[in-house]
């Protein structure tokens, strides 16, 4: 065991922290010019020039073009958050699309749209499911036919992020309709400005509006607008890039969850006394931290593993559903704590923008709950778990080729 | 960033394992269990061959002077196949006299316990309950009198290390006056305890025992979650086994989603809490300030879990989980053990708490 990164990470730390201090914030004078975003996109430049941001991306696409290294990755967003430093943008096109058209992309379309999508300047999102496509993505109807020059879309996609900002879409469309459900996709990209796209905003039960419906009513993209061949576009929805992976072994989210929940406990009455000092909080305060610390050096282990390269186990298939455990626990508690106000509403309040602390629970109440259902829900979780990891059959009634 | 085992403790793993496998199969385990004896020499020789006895034992007096995570990993690997016999009490009364005793009675027992020519126990827990050094009420001078209720083969063991009232510990050895065992039917047969009672019975004060009562407690912690860890992980291996072969309805069972589910809930009460037992027999001995919290965390969490997924693992297992003749009943049994053995998991939350000034 050895928990320090080890003095050539720490070395490479003090060059990355002499960066921070000439570069961020940038001179005074031009931080009072400049708009934050603009001061953020200098600096973005400046870091990437430096190595420090896209690093698994090729310079001529606009990126860094260093050689994978988690630890090294590690110790520049440790550095990063530090100093409140601008990060790499986080949307579903740095982080999905970029990586897709990186693996299986045409070089017009890399040249097009990576360094665009990483400078922030276009923003997409992702038409994947549909009202009737939900945990069986494959069996998805929204059509695809070419007529002329172009692809002509109909159909409809759902829980669409972003979908009313966004510039344009990767979606998964159904253009050999003879063929078995999955050999039957393409994965076309696909200009959102246009008449034949119509977006609905969804009201979710916090009251926010992040996510869509997107109605394609004849939406056209060209004939050449196709990621991969025609029917591959199951495949490369799955595509991953070995590309360094900087979030592994993480767990700054749950702990910082946690430390607001102790801090909630200490800060709240019950009666008459600090919640804290009622032993079942503090009994299930320890519950809890059993599963935070947990957690935490389930991180270690996976980034361990990371770094010599070998395969973690089925800890991996664990992080989303643990942590969202994790998160709906602590939720639950500073429900508990905080007592009758637990009965308000979250109004049209979002996380951490200077909401009262007990309002701020209660978003996080329900919000808990988005995040276990994004991305593949708690029981599809499970299922990858008894699958991949415990080596379970598929479920009998799984049938992998009928589209309905 | 380096956390995970050594290549030696993995290698250590391996061989513990391979000697349970090829001598304390379930067969085996199972005659051992439903027998009269509570210890099994052969079983125990074995492991002394191994140098399991004094893994913990400094080297000067022939033990191996390995850290605790290395013990720990062998508690995990003993935990996994019910290992039944004093692997845990011996390191613990081993440990005990390695750290307190003096240079006389490091000499007179160290060498024939790493040695495995003679057997240690520990008595930790208190007539009026609790397990904690400050629960201990038995007043020792020269001579001991009372009871100490659940002694790990006591009635087998040459020499006991006892804690005693102030938070000392004495060693009280086999044949002395005054000494007496009564037999408890413990659930979990893999470890069988006394209760042993002492009338003006002589005893040996360990000099720095109220310094080390702590740090032995926390190692119990640690080897109990451990043995935890491996032995949920045999009852999720038992469970998804079942699952894989169990056929209802012209299909396997394992193909139903709901034993799915609750098979990838099992693991999830397992898997995670591997790195907690880790990290806490890594900080025992490498990081000061984190030990005595971690232990406690590491004790109640995963006993804790253990005791769930041998819950669900009789669930699993349909109607022949609820069986004597099926084996889960020796690991739930085990974990009933750990669970309770030094302290509950309710108990080690409210230290846990205590100590981080909540």
């Amino acid at each position: 065991m050895d928990l320090s990164y080890g003095a050539e990470a720490e070395t490479y730390r003090e060059t990355v922290a002499k960066f921070l201090n000439e570069n961020w914030p940038l001179d005074e004078k031009r931080m009072e010019e400049l708009s934050y975003e603009e001061a953020c996109d200098v600096f973005r430049r400046r870091a990437i020039d430096a190595g420090y941001l896209y690093r698994s991306i090729p310079q001529k696409y606009g990126g860094a073009e260093q050689a994978p290294d988690t630890i090294k990755a590690n110790v520049i967003r440790e550095e990063f958050s530090k100093k409140w430093a601008p990060m790499e943008i986080r949307g579903i096109g740095t982080m999905m699309l970029i990586p897709t058209l990186l693996e299986r992309g045409d070089e017009w379309m890399k040249e097009k749209f990576i360094e665009p999508t990483l400078r922030g300047e276009i923003t997409w999102c992702q038409g994947y499911s549909e009202p009737g496509s939900g945990s069986d993505l494959a069996s998805l109807k929204t059509a695809g036919v070419i007529e002329g020059d172009e692809w002509v879309i109909n159909g409809q996609k759902i829980w669409t992020t972003s979908a009313l900002q966004a510039d344009y879409m990767f979606v998964l469309v159904r253009t050999e309709p003879d063929e078995d459900k999955h050999a039957g996709i393409s994965y076309l990209l696909l200009d959102m400005k246009q008449p034949g796209v119509e977006v609905r905003p969804l009201r979710q039960m916090t009251g926010t509006l992040e996510f869509n419906e997107v109605f394609f009513t004849d939406a056209k993209t060209p004939k050449d607008w196709i990621v991969g061949k025609r029917g591959e576009g199951w495949n490369v929805s799955r595509t991953t890039l070995k590309h360094e992976r900087s979030g592994i072994g993480s767990t700054a989210q749950t702990d910082m969850q946690f430390e607001r929940l102790v801090k909630l406990a200490q800060e709240t009455p019950l009666d008459g006394k600090p919640a804290i000092e009622n032993e079942e909080i503090r009994q299930r305060l320890s519950v809890l931290e059993g599963c935070i610390l947990s957690h935490k050096y389930s991180g270690y282990r996976q980034l361990t593993k990371d770094v010599t390269g070998e395969d973690p186990g089925i800890i991996r298939l664990m992080t989303k559903l643990y942590s969202t455990e994790i998160g709906h626990q602590v939720a639950k508690l500073a429900m508990d704590i905080i007592g009758d106000a637990g009965m308000l509403g979250a109004g049209e309040a979002r996380i951490g923008q200077g909401l009262k602390s007990s309002q701020s629970w209660i978003v996080q109440y329900m919000y808990s709950l988005g995040i276990a259902i994004a991305g593949g829900t708690a029981n599809v979780q499970r299922n990858v778990i008894a699958e991949r990891g415990l080596g379970l059959p598929r479920d009998a009634a799984a049938d992998r080729s009928k589209t309905s | 960033m380096i956390f995970d085992l050594t290549d030696e403790q993995k290698m250590l793993q391996e061989t513990v394992q391979q000697f349970v496998q090829n001598e304390c199969p379930p067969t085996r385990l199972r005659e051992i269990f439903d027998g009269e004896q509570p210890h099994d020499p052969v079983l125990w020789k074995g492991l002394v061959e191994l140098g399991i006895a004094g893994l913990a034992i400094p080297d000067q007096y022939g033990g191996a002077g390995l850290e605790m995570l290395d013990l720990a990993v062998v508690a995990e690997t003993l935990g996994h196949g019910a290992f039944p016999g004093p692997f845990f009490n011996h390191a613990l009364a081993a440990m005990a006299i390695a750290w307190a005793g003096s240079d006389a009675q490091k000499e007179k027992w160290l060498p024939k316990l790493a040695a495995g020519e003679a057997l240690a126990t520990i008595a930790l827990s208190d007539p009026a309950g609790g397990w904690q050094p400050e629960d201990w009420s038995l007043a020792a001078t020269d001579t001991l009198t009372g009871i100490k209720p659940m002694v790990p083969f006591a009635s087998v063991a040459d020499v006991i290390v006892v804690g005693v009232a102030g938070g000392g510990l004495v060693l009280v050895e086999q044949g002395a006056s005054g000494l007496a065992f009564e037999t408890i039917d413990g659930a979990d047969r893999t470890r069988r305890f006394d209760e042993v009672s002492f009338a003006d019975t002589p005893c040996e004060s360990l000099p720095k025992g109220a310094e080390v009562s702590g740090k032995l407690r926390d190692a119990g912690l640690i080897l109990l979650s451990a043995d935890a860890l491996g032995g949920a992980q045999r009852c999720l291996e038992m469970s998804v086994e079942y699952a894989k072969t169990r056929r209802q309805f012209g299909v396997v069972i394992g193909q139903f989603q709901a034993l799915k589910h609750q098979l990838a809930n099992m693991a999830l009460a397992v898997e995670p809490s591997r790195g907690l037992f880790w990290y806490a027999a890594h900080a025992f001995d490498h990081v000061p300030e984190d030990a005595v919290r971690t232990a406690a965390i590491a004790k109640a969490h995963i006993t804790d879990a253990f005791m769930q997924v041998a819950r669900d693992s009789v669930e699993a297992h349909g109607g022949i989980g609820f069986t004597w003749e099926c084996d889960v009943q020796i690991w739930f049994k085990r974990a009933m053990f750990d669970r309770s053995f030094l302290g509950s998991p309710a108990r080690h939350r409210a230290r846990c708490a205590e100590l981080a000034g909540w």
